[in-house]
């Protein structure tokens, strides 16, 4: 606030009326969020005995990798204006396929598809590093589609995302539990070093920057790789998404159907959008889980659970249920608020038996906060929107 | 008001009805012979065997009928899960003639907390609902520590539950008691109409004169009840109270809702319609499990059901305009 405010002289800049201060107002959700986030996290390091530690922040990296895409990967729907309940569901059975196809052996890793007495070959990923990337592009695409498989029941089914995306989650469960009826299967161990751990060690692993020895790159050696593939997701992917045409549609659809079909914009093909980059951001979120905990797990209880948090975190980061307003990057925020919550049990000592209830009373808190609009509304009937 | 218009509306309602009673049919002979063929006998379509299957199914029932009453006010409640739960867990715990009421103070309290933050504080209902149940299954876990409570439910809930009169399970006469008072709350009453008009429009219902958010309470206080309800019976049921005891009722019943015909935005279905759906899952269940179809199998055919059964009924309108 300037005190030129009360002075209301054309001539001189105002605050308000400056580019910065619009988008400040535009994304207030986010601005909080960040600010929420950078408190406690700071909070946190300063509570924790190895405080701002490349250790704490790896571990904090592992924990936060998987949450922080499956919410982005509802926030997309959710600005359009739908509901994914897919995502949890989606995520695990993305990972249940990286559990066959990354475990790294060297001899090669046969695609079989066994049905009844029919059992068939039906590729051989190549060994070693080349065989890693093609199946993790794989899972990758695994994802998307399972997300284009929503938006087509979604557009062509004319069905409410919603229930739609509580059919196809069953259904994606389901084939989860086909592959890994138990828990089981293998990551190849580098590959799990490389992508839970620091740059440096990202980079011996992989033996580039003379394995992560060349001067200009120790000062950046230990900053954790989930952090920066949350980076770069979100700057190559959604950034470009946004500002596409698609991505404007998005929130065009999300904030006012009729009116984005009557402008001419491509309705059907933003919504098939918005559910397929879901899939495709789930995809990472299962894709690293399954890394990270190198097997892969077909828990349904945790299929859910991730599905709930990552509503949770897109309204924590600003995007509002209604669709047409927020963005990805709150999400991540919200996510990583979420997480970062639970990290404070550990260090304040909190009985476990507690810790769910403090998980829920803060959760609520958060959530009703949002109430604090309703003391700026004139007219009831803006509440009935 | 006395155009024919009605009878198209009611005719569109309808239709999913009488699609999933149909659908219920093919279940029927389709289990039917895959038993025929496999073990030479006909459970399904012996009366025991389906009344012991709708005695299960009786919980569902409950839990989809207040589930219902939310949805058709175009809100959800996710809180059902752990609601159910802690109902159970602190009927048992309290015991003996206290154990009933106790069972649905729980509920109806928990719908009514739920109520006044949808409609008061004005939170979505999906999230407000997620942040209760994950507040009740904090309560919950730090009042058992964690572990299955070792209280055992009292003989009255037993005896709604788990026994029979004249052949006919109690926990079916529960249910059917519930649904005359939904039916008569949706078609007789003030209330089931101003149900309707919220769900259409809020905004309509409010300039109209209608006290929304009251209302709104009032529905999630009976979703609550009937949670609650749905705990004590099935907590008589397996005898004591456990963790999770609820997780399997949420999803569950608003499919069964959403195969009714209610639309899941609100406004529109028939309470008959969800008691189909209820039937049409409860029966695809039991198929299932005398296919010995591995759960896999049961979650594709679950998830492709649903979409099945809305292809054919429960297509949205193109928006144009």
């Amino acid at each position: 606030m300037s005190s030129a405010a009360e002075v209301p002289a054309p001539a001189r800049f105002r605050f308000e009326d400056s580019s910065l201060a619009i988008k400040l107002r535009q994304n207030v959700g986010l601005v909080t969020a960040i600010a929420l986030f950078c408190v406690i996290y700071l909070l946190y390091h300063v509570a924790h005995p190895k405080g701002f530690s490349s250790a704490v922040l790896v571990q904090n990296g592992d924990e936060i990798f998987t949450l922080a895409m499956v919410a982005m990967a509802q926030t997309v729907p959710v600005l359009a204006a739908g509901l994914d309940l897919s995502v949890g569901a989606l995520m695990t059975m993305v990972g249940c396929f990286a559990s066959y196809l990354l475990s790294g052996a060297p001899e090669g890793t046969p695609i079989n598809l066994d049905l009844g007495g029919l059992h068939l070959v039906l590729a051989t990923l190549p060994g070693g590093t080349t065989g890693l990337i093609v199946g993790m592009i794989l899972c990758l695409v695994i994802g998307t589609l399972a997300g284009l498989l929503n938006g087509c029941v979604v557009v062509f089914g004319r069905i409410q995302p919603i229930i739609a995306t509580l059919a196809t989650g069953a259904i994606y469960i389901g084939i989860a539990l086909f592959l890994r009826p138990q828990p089981g299967g293998k990551i190849d161990d580098d590959l799990n070093w490389a992508m839970t751990n620091s740059l440096g060690d990202f980079a011996s692993t992989v033996h580039i920057f003379n394995d992560g020895a060349a001067p200009w790159f120790a000062p950046l050696a230990w900053i954790p790789v989930p952090f920066v593939l949350i980076i770069l997701i979100a700057a190559l992917v959604w950034v470009p998404f946004r500002r596409s045409v698609t991505g404007r549609a998005v929130y065009a659809v999300g904030s006012a159907e009729g009116a984005a079909y009557m402008s001419g914009l491509p309705i059907e093909r933003a919504k098939i959008a918005a559910f397929t980059l879901g899939g495709f951001f789930a995809g990472c979120g299962g894709l690293f889980l399954a890394i990270q905990t190198s097997s892969g797990n077909a828990d349904l209880p945790q299929a859910g659970a991730y599905t709930l948090n990552s509503i949770a975190s897109v309204v924590i980061g600003g995007t509002s249920l209604l669709g047409g307003s927020g963005g990805a990057i709150g999400s991540i925020f919200g996510a990583m608020i979420l997480r970062v919550i639970s990290f404070f049990f550990r260090i304040f000592d909190i009985a476990p038996l507690l810790q769910p209830l403090f998980e829920g009373i803060i959760l609520l808190a958060a959530v009703s906060i949002g109430a604090l609009r309703m003391l700026r509304v004139r007219n009831t009937l803006e509440l009935f929107r | 008001m006395t155009a024919v218009p009605a009878n198209l509306i009611l005719s569109r309602d309808d239709r999913p009805i009488v699609i999933a009673a149909l659908f219920i049919i093919v279940i029927l002979i389709g289990g039917t012979a895959y038993t025929w063929m496999h073990f030479g006998s006909a459970p399904l379509l012996s009366p025991n065997y389906l009344l012991q299957q709708l005695q299960i199914g009786s919980f569902l029932g409950i839990v989809a009928a207040g589930m219902m009453i939310v949805i058709l006010i175009s809100q959800i409640d996710l809180s059902v899960p752990w609601t159910l739960a802690a109902a159970a867990m602190l009927a048992t715990a309290i015991g003996g003639p206290w154990a009933i009421p106790i069972g649905l103070a729980v509920g109806l309290i928990v719908g009514i907390v739920n109520g006044i933050g949808v409609a008061y504080l004005r939170v979505p209902s999906m999230i407000f609902t997620l942040g209760i149940n994950a507040v009740m299954r904090g309560l919950m876990v730090a009042h058992t520590g964690g572990f299955a409570p070792q209280t055992a439910a009292t003989d009255l809930m037993r005896y709604l539950a788990a026994e029979r009169t004249f052949g006919i399970p109690n926990a079916l006469f529960v249910w059917l008691a519930v649904s005359i008072v939904v039916v008569v709350i949706l078609q007789r009453t003030a209330l089931g109409r101003y149900i309707y008009a919220i769900g259409n429009k809020e905004a309509a219902a409010y300039l109209a004169g209608v006290n929304t958010r009251r209302v709104t309470v009032i529905c999630f206080a009976l979703c609550g009840l009937t949670a609650g309800l749905a705990g004590v019976l099935l907590a008589g049921y397996s005898v004591k109270a456990y963790q999770g005891m609820g997780d399997a009722y949420l999803l569950p019943s608003i499919a069964a809702v959403v195969i009714g015909g209610t639309n899941i935005l609100g406004g529109r279905g028939r309470y008959l319609g969800t008691l189909v759906g209820v039937i049409l899952i409860v029966l695809l269940n039991s198929v299932l499990s005398i296919m010995e179809m591995p759960e896999a199998g049961r979650q594709v055919i679950y998830g492709a059901v649903i979409i099945l059964m809305l292809l054919v009924y429960g297509r949205g309108e193109r928006v144009t305009s």
